[in-house]
């Protein structure tokens, strides 16, 4: 039974490896390499909601953060005043 | 009347940029044009050793830049093309020596004097390669299919863009059509897929590089298949001329082993 599914199951070839690695550096080196794109995305985001609520704009906080392979922009905006509701 | 100026750059080392400019010259000059190659690698001086013109070096781009002697005297003729000159490196002197202001200034120089500069990029990011830049207007960006170089050549990339450069396109060097179908190494289209630049050309990996380097003749000029081939495509569309990309040799072993046994591979 090994000897079968030592035949069936194939070892992923190095260079689909390699492709694989580079794209997930490349993903990373990326994201670390915008420092004025953060602050202009922040920016645009807090004028985008102002247009709807009013938003804590000091206080307002956007992080990159990766797990397990994946990336995540997660954006915190504190709500000041009266929210309203639809 | 005023010529193109292309840098060649990579950020990693060792992936062939030196012997890229000495060949694209070659065979830029042998397609009828004038071509100023420059050694931009300050205290590294190579190109000049690639070409074979170590021994003519009587002024190099420094002195120039210095003033310490003009132009003319500098440029030092490739006596198998006459429209081929080289500007070569300071070997006892480093980066600092040279600033991007006097790159723009003698590249506006020799933009007057000619139909191609090509500038030889040092590898890395810093002053060297600020240099290399600055007096250009096009960009070429040469890596090999390996992770490190391909990751090396995105951050180049990424620097090109910002600096408000031509779009860079890309060269991908030293492939080894064997290793690509046995899937060892990265194909042609794993590396633009991620780098996402115009292609440029593909050159296979070629011993013979290794004995014309050995002799100071490069191999544009020896006329083999191969990587000169490889080079002169490159600079034909360089030119404008649309030539199709060599094919590599992508078909299944069995059927390359049958063909060479009748006779036709």
């Amino acid at each position: 039974m090994g000897f079968v599914s030592k035949l069936l199951t194939r070892e992923p070839r190095s260079k689909d490896i390699a492709r694989q690695r580079l794209q997930l550096v490349l993903v990373r080196d990326r994201q670390s390499l915008s420092p004025g794109l953060m602050q202009t995305i922040r920016d645009e985001i807090i004028l985008a909601i102002s247009k709807h609520l009013e938003v804590d704009e000091d206080n307002t906080k956007l992080t990159l953060s990766q797990s397990a392979g994946h990336h995540r922009l997660i954006v915190d905006i504190p709500l000041q005043g009266r929210a309203r509701r639809a | 009347m005023a010529a193109r100026v292309i840098t060649i750059t990579s950020g990693k080392g060792g992936v062939g940029k030196t012997t890229g400019v000495a060949n694209l010259g070659v065979s830029l000059a042998l397609e009828g044009n004038r071509v100023i190659v420059v050694d931009v690698d300050i205290g590294l001086r190579n190109l000049d050793v690639v070409m074979g013109l170590e021994n003519r070096i009587v002024y190099d781009v420094v002195d120039v830049v210095e003033g310490t002697c003009r132009l003319q005297q500098a440029l030092i003729r490739d006596k198998r093309l006459p429209e081929l000159h080289l500007l070569a490196a300071a070997q006892t002197r480093d980066k600092t020596a040279v600033s991007p202001e006097q790159m723009i200034s003698l590249c506006d120089e020799l933009r007057q004097i000619c139909d191609f500069v090509l500038l030889d990029s040092p590898a890395g990011i810093e002053r060297g390669f600020q240099n290399a830049i600055a007096g250009a207007e096009e960009a070429i960006v040469m890596t090999t299919p390996e992770v490190a170089a391909v990751r090396d050549a995105d951050r180049i990339i990424g620097l090109l863009e910002a600096s408000e450069k031509s779009p860079p396109k890309l060269i991908i060097n030293r492939i080894k059509p064997d290793m690509v179908r046995r899937g060892d190494m990265l194909a042609t289209e794993d590396v633009t897929e991620v780098l996402a630049i115009e292609l440029l050309g593909i050159v296979p990996e070629d011993d013979n590089i290794i004995v014309c380097t050995n002799k100071g003749i490069p191999i544009a000029l020896d006329g083999h298949a191969g990587a000169g081939v490889a080079f002169h495509n490159i600079a034909k569309r360089i030119l404008g001329e649309d030539v199709p990309l060599m094919s590599l040799a992508q078909e299944p072993r069995l059927l390359g082993r049958m063909k060479r046994l009748v006779g036709r591979g």
